[in-house]
């Protein structure tokens, strides 16, 4: 059997950049395999995808050397459209790419595009839809759908085209983990139904490896570096050297002082093989330290029997109640559209609540103005193309300021300290334009910080973010919650970042608050992870399969050993 | 807000119809009323549109508002063809019955409001079939037509797209002024005109910004799936015509030529009830 797609020797270079992107890839992958494509931001990883679908060099054009070729053939002989119809793209935007007015039309756009005769389009929408799950919704518009919906909508999209070959970039991206987890089960389904090649390009390892995979292709530096089996990668360092987070219980198991070997089967924490390294967990868990929990004596925001709802009788929010302690970092979980967005809508006064009051260092804010609250209460925004509005970084991070009327020499001096906290203040005279992603990000939170706020509110602070920027993101807001004693809370789906960066999890379920207590207890409890659309962190099966009694307790010192560990790392760094 | 003037599904024979037919008779219909000044004829239209408006089953919260500002420009047209040229209708109709002197040169006659009379007939002709046609013809089977009737589907598709993100678009603005009222920048009614107007760009901006995010992976969405291979498309929302729509057309075409008949059978578009 001959390769369905095969780099020879390929690099490749962007027009506008003076150094290749990617370089020396050879990869061959056969037809049905299910492979998994892993690298840090920037690695390369999705223009070696772009190079698959044709969007190189078809819309990004470049310099080409070497081969590549998709089921035997060119794709200068293919064309676009040609490899359209044996590559088919699920993109990561599950909004963006939904281009159909309803359901049906979106699925039905590659036919309509090939001349396919009505009658035929709709009999193989139909069997695609059932396929996926969505013939129910076939009349619905985007707007009605949720994102897991919409992201099965886009797999149906591409394969009424019968293509080969599936391309899946980021799918987990924009997900919350169940449903995230209920897609990798459902690509698995295609895979093993249609015989389907499947490539998946992500970087988070963990969740893309719920199902199974053939094997790992790690890209790092346009290279690539490892291409092996999951059982055997994970007997590595590999991941941890590129940068890409390893799952938990790998991790764990390596604290541990465990090495990790491929026989053992550690793909999966349910089915690997645990007996010869149970001891040494639980003799890590018995020395490790448990982390301090801090917390302030003063109320910084209390929310009282909150109640909201558009329509009398349809509550979208009710029964909230809670006290968010000064200087905490708190996150609010749940699954999408269960309410959190409300909750900080209403925090920040854009909605008045119908019933219950909102307290800051108890007084209650129901007479403020969103103006007034703005100034004690900040918003960052998920992205920060969002916010932006200024051109030069100085301008944008000085507008809250200035249309407050404060003086320009004030203005001049808070605006410089905050840029100098945020490590921007060698950038205060470039163009905002001028700045990584990363660094856009920081000057949203700048822009907010200036204007001195108590309680700081962000919106999915680190969505879409590799590890590294991940890290670099939070460690940031770590730091400027304990030199500032400013209180943090954090609307997220991303399980990491509440387990390892705060305190207190405030659970939100169709509206009710359903738990609030530590990460580590809301993500080992089945009930609560299931309500919540949430999924139970691997460390517990961990600390269940090697027989410890507390695995929240075993969480807990995780997170504290691995919390402990990068301060170190960091100390060392700026030595 | 989002619901104005948007496509409703509803079950009548009206929107059972192809929308190649309702577009024919849309423009049909529209080049009749704005080549006759027959005044039989414009009441005949005027009678017929608010009747099939009404079968259509459109609710005047679907309309209510645009017909408001229409009419505030209906007004705004008359006055200005009165001060433009107060005796049009004594150069048309050639005679010059003066009901009273306003001022200067300004006389009010007969012909002049009977040719202004006419002219707001002409907008009742029209506005219920162009509220008729936009709420009862799905955007996509309305490009599929434009597409049916030779029309580049590239424009019509520009369409469907346009109204496919215009809530995204939205949901968008909302979350923008939101951030940016919070950071203090005013935009209700507290502030000055002339400040809300320049403040409009701390929202229009990042609007454009993450707008033309959206753009590219829209674009890319729609090459990975084959748009633009062939000359043509076919379309999953098309109707086919049935007998209802070959009736529809037919009484459309047979009405305009006697329409045009009957206006221009004395030489002239205009129905003269002064000789």
């Amino acid at each position: 059997m001959s390769p369905i797609i095969e780099f020879k020797d390929f690099s490749f270079k962007y027009r506008a950049q003076a150094e290749p992107t990617l370089r020396d890839i050879n990869l061959s992958i056969m037809p049905g395999e299910k492979v998994l494509i892993v690298g840090p931001s920037g690695s390369g990883k999705s223009t070696l995808a772009h190079c698959i679908n044709g969007l190189v060099p078809f819309s990004y054009t470049g310099e080409i050397n070497g081969t590549l070729t998709v089921k035997g053939k060119k794709p200068s002989e293919l064309g676009l459209f040609g490899l359209s119809k044996i590559v088919g793209t699920v993109l990561q935007d599950t909004d963006g790419q939904f281009i159909g007015l309803t359901v049906a039309e979106d699925i039905a756009f590659a036919l309509e595009n090939d001349m396919t005769p009505q009658e035929e389009m709709f009999a193989k929408v139909d069997e695609v839809a059932e396929m996926v799950d969505v013939k129910r919704l076939l009349d619905h518009a985007p707007g009605e759908l949720s994102g897991g919906q919409k992201q099965r909508v886009s797999m149906a999209g591409v394969m009424v085209d019968d293509v080969e070959i599936l391309l899946f970039d980021e799918p987990l991206a924009n997900l919350d983990p169940a449903t995230g987890k209920r897609a990798i089960h459902m690509i698995d389904q295609i895979q093993k139904k249609k015989k389907t090649t499947i490539l998946i390009i992500e970087h988070r390892l963990e969740d893309a490896l719920y199902r199974d995979v053939d094997r790992i292709v790690v890209v790092g530096n346009g290279r690539i570096v490892a291409d092996t089996t999951p059982d055997e990668l994970l007997a590595t360092n590999i991941l941890e050297e590129q940068g890409i987070r390893e799952p938990f219980y790998i991790a764990a198991l390596k604290h541990a002082g465990c090495t990790i070997s491929a026989e053992d089967q550690p793909q999966h924490i349910e089915t690997m093989h645990i007996e010869k390294y149970s001891q040494a967990v639980k003799d890590w868990f018995g020395k490790a330290e448990r982390k301090e929990g801090k917390k302030g004596s003063e109320s910084a925001l209390k929310v009282e029997d909150l109640y909201f709802s558009y329509e009398e009788g349809k509550p979208i929010l009710q029964h909230i109640h809670f006290d968010i302690m000064e200087g905490e970092m708190v996150s609010i979980v749940g699954k999408n559209g269960a309410g959190k967005s409300t909750l900080s809508n209403l925090i920040c006064g854009f909605y008045k609540p119908v019933r219950g009051r909102i307290l800051l260092n108890g007084q209650d804010m129901a007479p403020l103005s969103i103006k007034e609250r703005g100034e004690k209460i900040g918003l960052v925004m998920q992205s920060p193309n969002q916010m932006i509005s200024k051109p030069m970084i100085f301008d944008e991070v000085a507008l809250g300021l200035k249309v407050r009327g404060v003086p320009e020499e004030e203005i001049r001096e808070r605006v410089n300290r905050t840029l100098k906290i945020c490590g921007l203040y060698p950038f205060r005279n470039w163009p905002v334009s001028a700045l990584s992603f990363g660094q856009k990000k920081r000057v949203s939170i700048a822009s907010i910080l200036v204007m001195d706020p108590r309680v700081l509110i962000l919106d999915e602070p680190t969505a879409g973010q590799d590890y590294r920027h991940y890290t670099e993101i939070m460690e940031f807001l770590k730091r400027i919650n304990e030199e500032f004693h400013i209180t943090i809370i954090m609307i997220t789906h991303d399980m990491h970042l509440m387990l390892e960066y705060t305190d207190r999890a405030i659970v939100i379920a169709d509206g009710h608050l359903i738990a609030d207590d530590t990460p580590a207890k809301v993500l080992t409890s089945e009930a609560i992870a299931d309500k919540a659309y949430l999924k139970k962190t691997s460390l517990y099966d961990l600390a269940v399969n090697c027989g410890l009694e507390d695995p929240s307790e075993f969480v807990e010192r995780f997170i504290a050993y691995e919390r402990k560990n990068r301060r170190e790392k960091e100390d060392a760094a700026h030595v | 807000m989002s619901k104005m003037l948007a496509y409703e599904e509803k079950d009548t024979w009206i929107h059972r119809l192809s929308g190649v037919t309702k577009l024919i008779f849309f423009l049909l219909w529209c080049f009749t009323s704005m080549l006759t000044y027959d005044t039989r004829i414009l009441a005949f239209m005027v009678a017929f549109s608010l009747l099939i408006f009404k079968i259509s089953k459109t609710e005047w919260k679907q309309v209510g508002t645009v017909f408001k500002l229409i009419m505030v420009f209906l007004i705004l047209n008359v006055l200005a063809i009165f001060i433009l040229s107060p005796d049009h209708g004594t150069e048309i109709y050639g005679t010059r019955t003066v009901l009273f002197h306003i001022a200067g040169s300004y006389d009010l006659t007969k012909e002049q409001l009977f040719y202004e009379l006419n002219v707001i007939i002409k907008y009742f002709t029209v506005i219920p079939a162009v509220f008729m046609f936009l709420v009862t013809t799905n955007p996509s089977e309305f490009a599929a037509s434009m597409n049916k009737v030779g029309i580049s589907y590239n424009i019509g598709y520009a369409l469907a797209i346009a109204i496919r993100y215009v809530p995204d678009v939205q949901g968008e603005f909302t979350k923008i002024k939101h951030a940016q009222e919070a950071r203090g920048i005013e935009m209700s009614g507290k502030a000055s005109l002339l400040s809300r107007i320049k403040n409009t760009s701390a929202i229009l901006f990042p609007l454009i910004f993450s707008s033309m995010d959206r753009i590219d992976t829209v674009s890319n969405a729609m090459e990975l799936r084959g748009y633009g291979k062939h000359k043509k498309r076919t379309w999953y929302m098309e109707r086919k015509l049935k007998r209802n729509d070959y009736l529809t057309i037919g009484f459309t075409v047979v009405f305009t030529v006697v329409a045009l008949v009957i206006t221009f059978a004395d030489g002239n578009r205009f129905y003269n009830p002064f000789s």
